[in-house]
């Protein structure tokens, strides 16, 4: 029996797949794709926010530091209906604010603009300690790719919020297992990204991260960890849901053409 | 609270620029519990020390990580935190260019981001410890004011004025121990507007920084030649004072840009820029900074004077000039 996260997943990445083919221009596809059960669950279940107020001082706060996935989170925006279908059409249109990464506006649900990798985690832990110092009952989660954690700005985020213990600071590594050029290799022959984030201080949790129920125990655990930070390095497959997409980099940014649409579409079922 | 006096302006010069600019967070921070201060692991360096032990909650040592840093002050200033984040210049506006184009820039994240001992501050320690590009770096980013305070007083003024100021802000500390003294009574500091310390005369000499004083002694020397110089302390770099600008481009005849920095990028080539758009600039412009190149190590007084950039220097190469004409 499909459960409704199931649907409102397949859903979201139908989303995902028209916008990018009505877009007219090549999207970072796998990528959305890969997370998309990720961000299902933890808009739909954990994160505390108003999508008719987006500005609500006791939300928690969510960073899409990989900023590439952009599309993948305007989707999961435009579920929760921050702005409607036509906004999000504009989509890599000219002079849209709807761009290949996001831009910084709060009235859209976006709350930080990224692009550049290894930014978000320090803006993050940034606000995290805010709202800690502010005596808030707040968190910041922060999704980021398992390539992106080649830059070593990650790794000074990392250090300090372990050091500080900063407990309402999430990671989410999204380890779809590919960077631009190929396979990220880094963390899968001699360094293993769990261990890494272990190694850090951090609270790591690892999960298949397209096991619905997995990645709510995850999150749950996370939100219930009040020692420190935690990682959730959850294992994803590069255009899960799309067979010929998934582990196949070609889609890492790529042009969706109507008959591709057609075959995307009768694979999706929705 | 803070006076500025004869004999204050005298211990602050003594003292240095870092160590009362962590004097001066302090005294902010006692009356202002939304201060918070931000070091790479150069609290001691910056006059901090006092700071992290009698304000540890208003205190973070980011480490040596100063990319990490700049994020950080970012999340803490959206917060609503005024936010001061330090360490040495090269460090703050190259290690860290990308994280402040991002946070400060695209963001516009009201950080106040602090370079240290910028200019040839840092004598012996090299130059991999000069700030002789920052200006030139930062310039370049869209909605970041830069600010280089030209005494110890204009470093309180330039911090009073950055509390509860919602717009990012590179601070620019050049000068060591014993740094000249421009103002020793409280006169009026509003950022982007520049200040005539001596009256406006055909020929300008316009500075930002701890050169400033050098500028005045300077034009005093050239006054009793009979040469009366105009000076102007431009301590906003970034936006430049239109109004300022302005008088210079319809009134000066020969303006001297003089800058503890590079050449190329710096006040010399913002000025050059802002007078050559206007396209009513008539008069002659020349520029004394740092030539492009790695230089000699010493002291900071000997690099000053290796450099043409002490009093004697600078007076110099606005004779030579004058010479010329």
């Amino acid at each position: 029996m499909q459960t409704t996260n199931h649907v409102t997943a397949l859903q979201i990445r139908r989303t995902i797949i028209e916008t990018a083919a009505q877009c007219g221009e090549a999207a970072h596809i796998g990528g959305s794709l890969s997370m998309t059960d990720l961000l299902n669950t933890l808009f739909g279940q954990y994160l505390r926010h108003r999508p008719n107020q987006p500005d609500w001082p006791e939300r928690d706060i969510f960073i899409l530091s990989k900023g590439h996935a952009v599309l993948g989170y305007l989707s999961i925006l435009h579920h929760y209906k921050y702005f409607n279908a036509k906004k999000l059409q504009t989509f890599q249109q000219n002079g849209s604010d709807l761009i290949a990464h996001p831009v910084k506006k709060i009235s859209l649900g976006i709350e930080s603009s990224n692009g550049s990798l290894g930014q978000g985690l320090s803006y993050g832990l940034g606000i995290a300690i805010g709202m800690n110092k502010r005596n808030q009952d707040r968190r910041v989660f922060v999704l980021m790719g398992d390539g992106e954690c080649n830059e070593g700005s990650v790794w000074e985020a990392a250090a300090l919020a372990a050091e500080q213990s900063v407990n309402n600071l999430v990671a989410i590594i999204d380890q779809n297992g590919f960077r631009n050029d190929g396979l990220t290799s880094t963390y899968t022959h001699k360094a293993q990204l769990a261990s890494i984030w272990r190694a850090f201080g951090w609270n790591v949790l690892e999960i298949d991260g397209h096991d619905n129920q997995a990645i709510q125990t995850a999150f749950q655990k996370a939100c219930d960890h009040l020692k420190g930070p935690t990682a959730i390095v959850a294992k994803t497959i590069k255009g899960r849901g799309i067979s010929f997409m998934e582990n196949n980099n070609d889609w890492h940014h790529n042009r969706i053409t109507a008959s591709v649409l057609d075959d995307c579409l009768k694979e999706l079922g929705v | 609270m803070y006076q500025i006096s004869k004999k204050t302006t005298r211990i602050w010069s003594r003292m240095g620029a870092r160590a009362v600019y962590g004097q001066a967070l302090s005294g902010m921070a006692t009356e202002n519990k939304n201060v918070l201060a931000l070091s790479a692991d150069l609290g001691r360096s910056s006059g901090l020390d006092r700071f992290s032990k009698e304000y540890p909650d208003q205190f973070i040592n980011t480490g040596i990580a100063e990319q990490n840093m700049v994020g950080v002050a970012a999340g803490l200033a959206r917060s609503g935190f005024d936010v001061f984040a330090s360490t040495f210049a090269p460090f703050a506006s190259m290690r860290a260019s990308e994280q402040v184009r991002m946070n400060m820039g695209y963001m516009q994240e009201p950080v106040k981001l602090v370079a240290l001992g910028s200019g040839l501050a840092m004598g012996f320690l090299g130059n991999s410890h000069y700030g002789l590009e920052d200006v030139a770096v930062m310039r370049t980013i869209p909605g970041l004011t830069i600010i280089s305070p030209a005494d110890c007083a204009e470093i309180y003024k330039t911090l009073e004025a950055c509390i509860g100021l919602k717009q990012p802000v590179f601070i620019r500390l050049t000068g060591g121990i014993n740094c000249p003294i421009v103002y020793q009574e409280d006169y009026a500091f509003e950022i982007g507007k520049a200040i005539w310390l001596r009256p406006q005369t055909n020929i300008t000499v316009i500075s930002a920084g701890t050169t400033v004083g050098h500028c005045l002694k300077v034009a005093d020397a050239l006054m009793e030649s009979g040469i009366s110089v105009g000076v102007l302390n431009m301590h906003t770099i970034k936006p430049l004072d239109d109004a300022a600008m302005a008088a210079v481009i319809h009134r000066s005849k020969t303006v001297f840009v003089v800058e503890e920095h590079t050449k190329i990028g710096g006040l010399g080539s913002a000025i050059s820029d802002y007078v050559m758009a206007s396209g009513a600039y008539t008069g002659k412009l020349y520029t004394h900074g740092i030539e492009d190149r790695y230089l000699t190590t010493g002291n900071y007084p000997f690099l000053l004077k290796e450099n043409g950039l002490d009093a004697a220097g600078i007076e110099m190469f606005i004779r030579t000039h004058l010479g010329k004409q």
